[in-house]
């Protein structure tokens, strides 16, 4: 699942001596987290190497597990999975929320898109060409950051959480300043984890019918599958919303340049016109490519991710379902052992610790749903908000830059009226 | 000038063997034309001569009847109505066109009566710039009226049906006929007083209640030939009243033709326009006579392939009736509208394009005819690609239209007024791509470029030479702007429709949101997206219909310049030959002398002489059209200019509106956010 990050990015490589240090900018944070003070977590660094991309975790911390106050490790994205995956194994947070792990770092639409324009070099002016290449170093870059902040988050998240955060794993990630010896999951592994989730599946299936008497789990429920799917249907729109956006930018460039050469074999006083209107598209390029951008952050992103935290909260509710399931089994069971007298106590103690099992998932998942609810409501309140204010502003830039261009040729026109013949 | 100018290109005959001269592709049955010429400057053959393609078809039939014409009549005039008369109906009417021709005087009659026919030759005689077949016919009538009503009540019945209103058009007419007649015999410069004396007749009553008897005797089939009577009179008399005058103008040949209804504005109007007229030419002024042509209401005809489309075309002269000197009292009524199919278009630029481009005119270049196009509107019933497909075309003719109203010849042309104003236009066959002409055309066009290839020509004059540089360097960058503004738009479009696509995701996502008011401000959002969707489609409209309209445009009208250009290496081509010609000649005649030949001196001085006068010719026509294109190429530049700037003005201003919706719809949504809470 993970073997893409082999061939992951040096973009830059060629401009930026094979490494970028974006550093994560909290602004950018597509997840609102309550702060800890005991424990917080920030990536202080990153850099993109031939294939992989490192990660400096930064802890600074009150809380006595720890040995120090304040130190930094070295981590990379499989590690993360490997975090992550502990703790969905883990049976004792099953009555959680796993806090969705952090996308691969993907880069293949960077390159790909690299490598069309070098192949389409011919067919543009050698300014086109570097002007393509930095829109597409940018887009590069920001792809770059959102995966700093995806893998942040997912830190942030643990941290803040009262029972993660005391998880040995998650400190020895923290903590041991040694590769953790990650391996990618190996063929068998890989098989594992597919059995195991189509298992899953399945399973969901069966259980489908399973009776709830809770009336909030059921409701939930029926709430969650809806809402996964048609965020995911949103999450696909926003993102191809905001890359034709960006085509529309970028075709900016083109018609700058045009009309910049257009300027030069022109022999009347269009020259001017044209000289502006390519000055005027320059820039609103650039602005339009901010407007996509920050579409992309605060819209897709803040869809992308509650797309998956909402996929993380239905694994909840398979796991309490399952629970129930088991424990009405263990009924059963317990019914039978009594009408045998057989086996009774042990039974017993099998229906007890299931009982036990479902009603410690049923309350910790409540709270979690809620929580996960109040969570949604904050990031969307603030990315909404964020994205009207970002959409006003850069419309409002683009309107000014036009009124000027447009007085500006009107100027120029008269200028060209007055003087002419 | 135009008159000395114009007839060369096309013929070389002026003067000498007309008939034979005139194997040119279009040269073939006016000979009505010649006739006149005698008479008349030799601007006037080449006027007919250009409509002469169409008209070869019925060149036959033109010598028929113009023999039988002559029987009737004596008169020159006449003879040539006839023919003219022949050449322009037959097309459309086969059947009614023997009755006209049979009684010269019947044909004033008829003309108002059969519309359509009549119409047909109308405009031929205008594209002919034959004011004068109406007028002379008409004249007969007036002279001998009471021949006339006898030759009335022969003509078929359709003839026979005359209306009173007819009789009111016959009345203009027969103004004109005067004139027209008086006009032959009248030395050509000074054409507008002329008119001024025909008009006078015009509103003479005496000449009415000749005809009119005739008519009376008729049986009333009028009812049925035109059942919009009542516009008859307005319109009949017109088509001959405006026409003529156009012409004059044009060719600044004045012709005697007969002043429309208002004889005593006209008169000034006339010799003002006239003037005006010269000194356009003369100084590209930019002062013109202004025509607001809208071309609206694309509609579909008939069903299957036979299927076409039909627009209607509205011209406003916004001067009109304003005693300016460059209003020029060419129309008839301020405002009229007309029904045109998309190959009567293609037809138009043809006509012009015959007449003006050999000369050095820029003529704008139609659209093309899509087939693709075409087949899907034949199709399908409604789709919005057709719609799309018919909306970009109607703009597109638009534009054509508007371009010719601009430039100060073609406005004047005959075959442009009569497009805008006759109600029916003879069918153009020559635009459809499979018939025989477009082979022709094909074929024709294969010469050309074959010709463009091997004919060379050492530019001498440097200013020719940058300025084709220039519109080289232009067109590559058109071109180039061209496909990137294609590409805007097509972006533009996918993210108008991928945002309405988010728009509703979004709608759905808050219908199962159970938050309140994240719900509710979700669903504003997708009302928010889904209004910024049409601001992104309209955007793209204006990418399309201002940026990308415009640059095809000037990429089209380049083509013409081109072509233009060419005509003038042609020209000049055309010179050299004449000029190697006369060399040799004189060579011949040298050898004559040294081997004492005395006979055969005196036949090659002739040639020589002969020849002298072509290469002369050649010098002038090659003068004449580099001072054509000099001044095209300075208005075409002055438009380019001027069309730009406007347009890019324009266009900024559009994607400055785009983002003021932007800021108020963002604006809205803003404090809906803020509530969630």
């Amino acid at each position: 699942m993970m073997d893409g990050l082999d061939d992951s990015p040096d973009l830059l490589a060629e401009d930026d001596n094979k490494s970028e240090t974006p550093t994560y900018d909290p602004r950018t944070e597509s997840v609102d987290l309550t702060k800890d003070d005991t424990l917080s977590i920030d990536i202080s660094d990153a850099l993109s190497e031939r294939d992989r991309v490192k990660f400096t975790v930064h802890t600074k911390t009150t809380l006595p597990d720890f040995r120090e106050s304040e130190f930094s490790v070295v981590r990379q994205h499989e590690e993360f999975i490997w975090l992550h995956d502990r703790f969905v194994e883990n049976e004792e947070y099953g009555g959680y929320i796993i806090p969705p792990a952090p996308p691969r770092p993907d880069f293949d639409a960077s390159r790909e898109k690299l490598q069309k324009l070098g192949e389409g070099e011919g067919t543009m002016t050698k300014e086109e060409f570097t002007k393509m290449k930095q829109e597409l170093e940018a887009e590069y870059l920001a792809t770059f950051k959102k995966t700093v902040a995806m893998h942040e988050v997912f830190l942030q998240r643990l941290a803040a959480h009262p029972a993660f955060r005391k998880d040995t794993n998650f400190r020895v990630f923290l903590e041991y300043d040694q590769d953790l010896s990650v391996r990618l999951k190996n063929k068998k592994e890989k098989l594992g984890w597919f059995i195991k989730s189509m298992s899953q599946s399945v399973d969901e299936v069966l259980l489908a019918n399973q009776k709830d008497a809770d009336e909030f789990f059921e409701q939930e429920k029926g709430f969650l599958v809806e809402y996964h799917n048609r965020i995911a249907q949103s999450t696909k729109c926003a993102d191809r919303m905001t890359k034709m956006h960006k085509s529309v930018a970028d075709s900016y460039i083109k018609l700058s340049t045009g009309l910049g050469s257009l300027a030069t074999c022109e022999n009347t006083e269009l020259d001017k016109v044209f000289n502006k209107v390519s000055e005027c598209f320059e820039k609103s390029r650039k602005l339009e490519a901010r407007v996509s951008s920050d579409e992309d952050l605060k819209l897709s992103d803040t869809l992308r991710y509650y797309l998956r935290d909402t996929s993380a909260a239905k694994d909840l509710l398979y796991r309490r379902t399952r629970a129930l399931a088991d424990y009405e089994n263990a009924n059963k069971d317990l019914d039978k052992a009594r009408a045998k007298n057989r086996n009774v106590q042990q039974a017993e103690q099998a229906q007890q610790r299931a009982c036990e099992k479902y009603e410690h998932l049923s309350e910790l998942a409540k709270s979690e749903l809620q929580d996960f609810k109040k969570r949604r409501v904050g990031a969307f309140r603030k990315n909404l908000v964020e994205l009207a204010e970002l959409e006003i502003k850069h419309a409002k830039a683009l309107n000014q830059l036009y009124r000027n261009c447009i007085a500006q040729l009107k100027e120029e026109g008269r200028g060209a009226k007055a003087q002419p013949q | 000038m135009a008159d000395d100018r114009e007839p060369p290109p096309l013929f070389d005959d002026e003067k000498p063997d007309k008939k034979e001269d005139e194997d040119d592709l279009f040269a073939t049955p006016n000979e009505a034309p010649k006739e006149e010429i005698k008479d008349e400057p030799a601007s006037l053959p080449t006027e007919p001569a250009q409509d002469k393609a169409s008209e070869d078809l019925f060149a036959a039939d033109d010598d028929l009847f113009g023999e039988a014409v002559k029987e009737v009549d004596t008169s020159k005039l006449r003879r040539k109505l006839t023919e003219d008369v022949d050449d322009l109906s037959p097309p459309l009417t086969p059947l009614e066109e023997p009755k006209p021709l049979i009684p010269t005087p019947a044909d004033s009659s008829k003309a108002p009566p059969k519309k359509e026919p009549p119409k047909e030759k109308v405009k031929k005689y205008s594209q002919a710039k034959e004011p004068k077949p109406l007028i002379p016919t008409q004249a007969d009538s007036s002279k001998a009226p009471k021949k006339d009503a006898s030759e009335n009540k022969n003509p078929p019945p359709k003839e026979e049906a005359k209306k009173k209103e007819d009789s009111q058009t016959k009345e203009a007419k027969p103004s004109k006929k005067e004139p027209a007649s008086m006009a032959k015999e009248q030395p050509p410069l000074k054409p507008m007083k002329v008119s001024v004396d025909l008009h006078p007749p015009k509103p003479g009553e005496g000449e009415e209640v000749d005809l009119d008897s005739p008519e009376t005797e008729g049986p009333s089939s009028p009812a049925k030939m035109e059942p919009d009577s009542d516009s008859s009179p307005l319109e009949a008399p017109p088509m001959a009243e405006v026409l003529p005058p156009a012409k004059p103008v044009i060719e600044e040949k004045p012709k005697p033709t007969p002043a429309p209804r208002k004889p005593s504005m006209e008169k000034s109007k006339e010799e003002v326009g006239y003037t005006s007229f010269a000194q356009i030419e003369e100084e590209e002024s930019g002062d013109q006579f202004a025509l607001d042509i809208k071309v609206h209401d694309p509609g579909k005809i008939g069903d299957g392939m036979g299927a076409y489309m039909s627009y209607k075309v509205t011209t406003q002269c916004l001067d009109f009736g304003e005693e300016k000197k460059t209003s020029i009292p060419a129309f008839r009524r301020p405002s009229m509208t007309v029904t045109r199919r998309f190959s009567d278009f293609l037809g138009l630029h043809e006509k012009l394009s015959q007449k003006h481009t050999h000369i050095g005119r820029i003529v704008p270049p139609a659209p093309e005819k899509s087939v693709v196009g075409m087949t899907k509107i034949k199709m399908s019933k409604e789709d919005t690609s057709s719609t799309e497909f018919v909306e970009k075309r109607r703009a597109l003719l638009e534009r054509f239209l508007q371009r010719i109203s601009l430039h100060p010849v073609l406005q004047m042309d005959p075959d442009f007024r009569d497009f805008l104003e006759q109600d029916e236009l003879p069918r153009a066959t020559s635009t459809s791509a499979v018939s025989g002409a477009g082979v022709l055309r094909l074929i024709k066009g294969v010469g050309d470029t074959f010709s463009k290839v091997t004919i060379k020509m050492d530019e001498s004059d440097q200013w020719f030479e940058e300025k084709q540089n220039q519109v080289e360097a232009l067109d590559q960058q058109l071109k180039k702007l061209h496909a990137s503004v294609e590409a805007l738009v097509t972006y533009r479009k996918e993210l108008g429709i991928s945002t309405s696509a988010f728009a509703k995701s979004t709608a759905m996502l808050s219908n199962s949101e159970e938050h309140t008011a994240l719900s509710r401000a979700l669903s504003q959002l997708a009302e928010v997206e889904e209004k910024i969707e049409l601001v992104h489609l309209e955007q793209a409209d204006n990418d399309f219909f201002l940026l990308s309209e415009l640059l095809k445009d000037y990429i089209g009208i380049i083509q013409a310049i081109r072509v233009v250009f060419h005509e003038r290496v042609k020209s000049f081509h055309n010179w050299q030959n004449a000029q190697q010609n006369l060399a040799k000649k004189r060579e011949q005649e040298a050898k004559f002398k040294q081997t004492g030949k005395t006979d055969k001196i005196a036949q090659a001085q002739e040639e020589i002489r002969e020849w002298e006068g072509k290469v002369e010719k050649g010098r002038e026509d090659f003068e004449e059209i580099s001072k054509t294109i000099r001044t095209e190429i300075r208005r075409f530049e002055t438009n380019r200019v001027k069309d730009f700037r406007n347009i890019i003005i324009k266009y900024m201003e559009t994607l400055m509106n785009s983002q003021q919706q932007l800021i108020k719809y963002w604006e809205g949504f803003l404090p809906e956010a803020k509530a969630i809470a």
